[in-house]
């Protein structure tokens, strides 16, 4: 839902980072504002996770140039649990075991852990069950979840749905979800983006890392970002995911460096 | 052996040994104990077994024997006692405890103190196994165990008898006076195709100091199935230096699982032999340390026959300034063909100045077998890290709650659930809960 007087809750401008010398993002600008759904589109190594991970606060990304602000504030500047606990949410690609930890335990360290820092009362752990089982019917998962370890023997599907219960547990007002898709069926892709449409709304925004547009058939995006070499080159409306779909990325390079050298 | 004798064993040797009434052949074993216990010195650094456990600390005290056990902390205790558990033998400062412990009569089984074990129709099983698994000849420890053994567990079950419930052995140290020496014994004799399960406990009082000597001996006959659960959670004052001796027989199961938690200084020497055919081991480790605290656990799987199964893993979890040391050797013997067995070593450094030193050590003499051994000692990894990070847990948080979960791994592996449920709770306040 694009509304030019909705609020900006992120304003990335001119980023840049490196790794190991190699600059991977080189001037990015992203402005999202609230009820917006953005996809970002781009062949691989273009620089799409590396943005959402520096967003998130990955420790082994840093910028190296620009700004980035969240709801007014420099995120940059914040701990990665600072980010969560203000709202931001990173859906990961590839969501990390941890062997030991429960799903149950694990959820509720989290929601309480974000609770806490907006000043809310923790619940306890029946208090917290309750509110999870209601949470699981959004992704359609089996409550014995639960119960398994954190992502351990889960498969694709399984783990992305497991990021949007979490997801739907935190509430978050900025979701980046990265490559969400990748490795779904269609059955396993319908469920994840219906838990998505489920939770986004007016004062929320939601940024969405893909390959394919299929993902975009049951996510509607208000805007469609190409991303080539660090930079995002064109930004369209969902058609332009069509497009991609239909004829690649090459084209929006060439149209690109042609405005650059006709500028 | 360098001989450094000096007042920690004189002490020890020179205490009055019991003189119970006991059968002719158990007062031999004893003086048989203590004589050869009188030959062996102290071990330190210089002898390879013992090269990163530096017992000086130890051999500083001398420990006097106890006359009279303490009084526990009776709500305390209680907390120890396993829900399920309808037989408990309850020991304070090694002297059995008949009103704090709980029989109950179990068709083919006989749970009891040695004292009346050794009255009851089962005695030739005492005589045939007590002292025989935990040789002393080499084994200064399980030698003043049993050149000073009075009190005794002791749990046999007829061939075909099976314990639903666990048994369980719960050893409480509460002389705050002066250093105490104790010998806790269980022996567990387990008849062919017989099934139990039994938990060892070992806890002091908070300003307890003392010295314990503990040994175990299972002994599972033809298709018996033993799960044995060993918690060593001593008094932080306390040293601990104990030996279990396993001897498994044609088709038997033995699954074991030990976590070291307590004591200022610890020793588990564990070895299990396989004296028949297709026997499968299991064993789980999990060390848990921290402050100046010295944990070495030394463990031999002697494959004698064929088809033998081993599954080991060992972890440990070392902060502050502590010491964690793991000896696993698997021996293969030439007769050991088939063998399928598996050691694995985990450690985690959570401080700059703790230590693990781990040694692998598989001989094999046979040349058809399996044998697979990895050892890792890392940090946590900083992808989960942040994974946890992301959802809004601090770093600490974070770092905790992997610790957590590593060490877990091991405790679900008990077979008790009500006491995988209080572990985890203790381990949630150690880890999760703390700073």
């Amino acid at each position: 839902m694009i509304r030019p007087n909705a609020a900006v809750l992120l304003e990335v401008r001119d980023l840049d980072a490196a790794i190991g010398g190699r600059a991977i993002l080189k001037g990015v600008n992203l402005t999202v504002r609230a009820g917006e759904v953005h996809a970002i589109m781009g062949p691989n190594g273009s620089g799409k996770s590396t943005l959402v991970k520096i967003l998130a606060g990955h420790p082994a990304y840093a910028a190296s140039g620009g700004s980035v602000r969240y709801r007014g504030e420099d995120l940059l500047v914040m701990a990665p649990e600072a980010r969560a606990q203000a709202g931001l949410f990173l859906g990961f690609q590839y969501p990390v075991e941890i062997p030991g930890v429960s799903n149950a335990q694990f959820l509720r360290l989290a929601f309480n852990s974000v609770r806490s820092a907006r000043g809310e009362d923790e619940l306890d752990p029946l208090e917290f069950d309750d509110l999870v089982r209601e949470k699981l019917q959004v992704v359609a998962m089996d409550p014995s979840f639960l119960e398994r370890n954190v992502n351990e023997g889960f498969s694709g599907g399984e783990k992305k749905r497991n990021e949007i219960l979490q997801m739907a547990l935190l509430e978050p007002i900025v979701a980046l979800l990265d490559e969400t898709d990748s490795g779904l069926d269609i059955d396993a892709l319908r469920v994840v983006a219906n838990g998505v449409n489920a939770l986004s709304a007016p004062d929320k925004a939601i940024v969405l890392v893909t390959h394919y547009q299929r993902l975009l058939d049951y996510i509607v995006p208000d805007y469609v970002h190409v991303m080539e070499g660090g930079q995002i080159i064109k930004t369209g409306g969902r058609e332009l995911a069509l497009e991609l779909e239909a004829r690649g990325y090459d084209w929006v390079r060439v149209e690109y460096e042609h405005a650059r050298a006709v500028a | 052996m360098t001989v450094t004798r000096g007042d920690f064993l004189d002490t020890l040797l020179g205490a009055r040994p019991p003189t119970r009434d006991d059968a002719g052949w158990l007062s031999r074993l004893r003086a048989e104990a203590l004589e050869r216990a009188n030959a062996l010195s102290v071990p330190t650094t210089r002898d390879e077994e013992w090269r990163f456990t530096d017992l000086a600390p130890l051999t500083r005290l001398s420990f006097q024997p106890v006359r009279v056990a303490g009084t526990p902390d009776l709500a305390r205790l209680r907390e120890r006692f396993l829900p399920q558990a309808q037989m408990r033998l309850v020991f304070v400062d090694g002297v059995f405890a008949p009103g704090l412990s709980q029989l109950a009569a179990a068709a083919g089984a006989c749970v009891s103190e040695l004292g009346s074990a050794l009255q009851g129709p089962r005695a030739a099983v005492l005589e045939a196994h007590l002292g025989r698994l935990a040789q002393f000849d080499a084994n200064l420890f399980a030698g003043l165990n049993t050149a000073f053994l009075s009190y005794g567990a002791v749990i046999a079950l007829d061939a075909g008898a099976s314990l639903a419930e666990p048994v369980q052995i719960l050893h409480v140290a509460t002389r705050r006076d002066q250093p105490h020496a104790i010998y806790p014994r269980l022996l567990l004799a387990a008849g062919a195709r017989s099934r139990c399960t039994v938990v060892e406990d070992f806890i002091g009082a908070e300003e307890a100091g003392y010295f314990s000597a503990p040994v175990t001996e299972i002994v599972l006959e033809r298709d018996a199935t033993v799960e044995h659960v060993r918690l060593q959670r001593e008094a932080p004052g306390a040293f601990q230096l104990g030996t279990c001796a396993v001897s498994q027989a044609a088709g038997s199961h033995y699954h074991a699982v030990s976590v070291v938690l307590g004591a200022r200084l610890s020793r588990l020497d564990w070895r299990v032999l396989h004296a028949g055919a297709g026997c499968q081991s299991v064993l789980d480790g999990l060390t848990l340390i921290d402050g100046r605290q010295l944990a070495d656990t030394h463990s031999l799987v002697d494959h004698a026959h064929p088809h033998a199964h081993l599954r080991q893993q060992q972890k440990c979890v070392v902060s502050g300034a502590g010491h964690a040391v793991f000896n696993g050797k698997i021996l293969v013997r030439q007769a050991a063909q088939r063998t399928d067995a598996a050691q694995s070593f985990r450690g985690l450094l959570l401080s700059a100045r703790a230590q693990i030193d781990t040694k692998p050590q598989l001989e094999i003499f046979a040349d058809d077998v399996k044998c697979a051994h990895g050892a890792a000692i890392g940090q946590l990894d900083p992808e989960q890290a942040f994974y946890l990070q992301s959802r809004g847990l601090t770093a600490p948080k974070a770092l905790n709650l992997l610790t957590y979960g590593f060490a877990a791994e091991v405790i679900e592996r008990i077979p008790v659930a009500s006491l995988v449920r209080e572990l985890e709770c203790a381990l949630v306040e150690r880890t999760v809960e703390s700073k």
